[in-house]
């Protein structure tokens, strides 16, 4: 299967609104594939660690470097 | 030449916004307010009416009455405006003129974004919205009911938490609760998306019984098989439910190219000036900006508008600014209420429930028509952190 890379920039908006985003995109995914996220809300960490966990998506990769986080997470499958 | 002033929406942003710099003015400006119903409408109201605890006669007041003698108002749609000829189309044709431009749309509504949920959910965001739900809820006999959200952002983002505490209040007084369950659909992993709301909020929540269903974030609703299903792939039964729907900006926002891709004003935090038009400021729920869509947004950002306007007019340095003031009263039911009052650097500190705030809010209800379209500002809730 191909692992497609989707990229999401939600840089500036604040919460809920990345998790809302993210989780609209996700279902154009298919099982595996990843999404990468950029956001600069600090409240997106704990938010996407909880939402990870609570919805059986996996965080893979979590960064920040200059305010921006980046957030890389593998649809469940 | 008196400058001329164009304010569009007679809502609480545009009416205090005319009014203040009219008086700041005087006869150096010709403001005019265009309004599409003329009617200003006080819409924390709604969600009393929903509850049987008001009637919607002292939710509207004809604008005319908020205005101040030397406030022109047209009674008229806006469907264009071109920032850069100065000018603003109206919907029974002929155009105004402005220098300066105040957008104070307000928000419009999307309901058709979610499959099913014209059809299968009530709300409290219109006035007829409001009294449908209280026609429902005097027929409810017991069963589910959730309330939620159905798209961010939202007006007043405390109203479905308050919602869910007051019907819970609602169903004891009619002696339904035992039969009944109430739940809150959240799209995070807690009540509200401030932290220490969230932390005051749930244990009351649970001491009341209500539910909490986290990170459900709505997608579409089934009218017929009363179920909601979520982003998340969750699925949730209702005997009633409650969901905010999705809000987008005004249609002649778009129209124009003046808004971002769902409509709202690209509008800088400080100045409330728009991003690209030097000559257009935005206020209240219009804007783009990551703060609470909320009177009382707009209530704070209305001097800021009004008093960089009468700069630019004068020729003056504008000091006025935005710090991203915002002060919500928040509904515990029981007779309580909780305020949370912030900025853009400083989260909320809420304090206890108690009578003393719910008390406040129906006070802040009854005197809203005398104060603050008016700008005679009540400081309730004052704090730090503003730079005004």
């Amino acid at each position: 299967m191909t692992i497609t890379v989707m990229k999401l920039d939600l840089k500036g908006l604040s919460c809920p609104l990345p998790i809302v985003k993210t989780a609209k995109a996700m279902r154009d995914l298919r099982p595996g594939e990843l999404v990468e996220v950029l956001a600069t809300d600090p409240g997106s960490v704990p938010d996407f660690t909880a939402w990870a966990r609570s919805t059986g998506n996996e965080l893979v990769e979590r960064t920040e470097e200059g305010g921006v986080y980046r957030f890389v997470l593998r649809k469940k499958g | 030449m008196p400058a001329r002033i164009v304010v569009l929406g007679g809502g609480v942003g545009g009416t205090l916004a005319a009014n203040l710099v009219s008086k700041e003015l005087g006869g150096d400006a010709r403001v005019t307010v265009v309004d599409p119903t003329g009617m200003h409408v006080y819409q924390p109201g709604f969600l009393y009416v929903a509850l049987g605890q008001a009637n919607g006669r002292w939710l509207a007041r004809d604008e005319r009455t908020l205005l101040r003698n030397d406030v022109e108002l047209v009674v008229d749609g806006a469907t264009r405006i071109d920032p850069e000829a100065g000018a603003v189309e109206l919907s029974r044709g002929g155009t105004l003129a402005f220098d300066y431009l105040v957008i104070a749309t307000g928000a419009g509504y999307a309901p058709e974004q979610v499959p099913g949920l014209i059809e299968g959910s009530h709300d409290f965001y219109s006035l007829d919205g409001a009294q449908r739900l209280r026609e429902e809820l005097r027929r409810f006999r017991g069963g589910r009911i959730l309330v939620g959200i159905a798209g961010i952002p939202y007006k007043c983002p405390p109203a479905p938490v308050e919602f869910a505490f007051m019907v819970e209040d609602y169903l004891r007084r009619r002696g339904l609760r035992e039969r009944s369950e109430v739940t809150l659909l959240s799209p995070l992993n807690r009540a509200f998306t401030i932290e220490s709301a969230s932390k005051l909020i749930q244990p009351i929540m649970e001491a009341r019984g209500i539910g909490l269903s986290t990170f459900f974030n709505v997608e579409s609703v089934d009218p017929s098989g009363h179920v909601v299903a979520s982003l998340e792939g969750e699925k949730a039964e209702y005997d009633l439910l409650v969901l905010v729907p999705p809000h987008r900006g005004q249609a002649v926002v778009e129209a124009s190219g003046l808004g971002d891709a769902s409509g709202w004003v690209p509008t800088d935090r400080t100045t409330l000036q728009h991003e690209r038009h030097e000559n257009v400021f935005a206020i209240g729920d219009a804007t783009n900006l990551p703060i609470s869509k909320s009177g009382s947004t707009a209530h704070f950002e209305a001097p800021v508008v009004a008093s960089r306007i009468a700069s630019l007019v004068r020729g003056t340095a504008a000091r006025a600014n935005y710090g991203g003031r915002v002060m919500c009263f928040l509904e515990t039911g029981d007779g309580r209420a909780t305020a949370l009052r912030f900025d853009y650097e400083h989260p909320p500190t809420p304090p206890r429930p108690s009578r003393a705030w719910h008390l406040a809010k129906w006070m802040f209800n009854r005197l809203y028509w005398e104060t603050v379209p008016k700008g005679r500002i009540p400081e309730i809730g004052r704090r730090g952190g503003n730079e005004r």
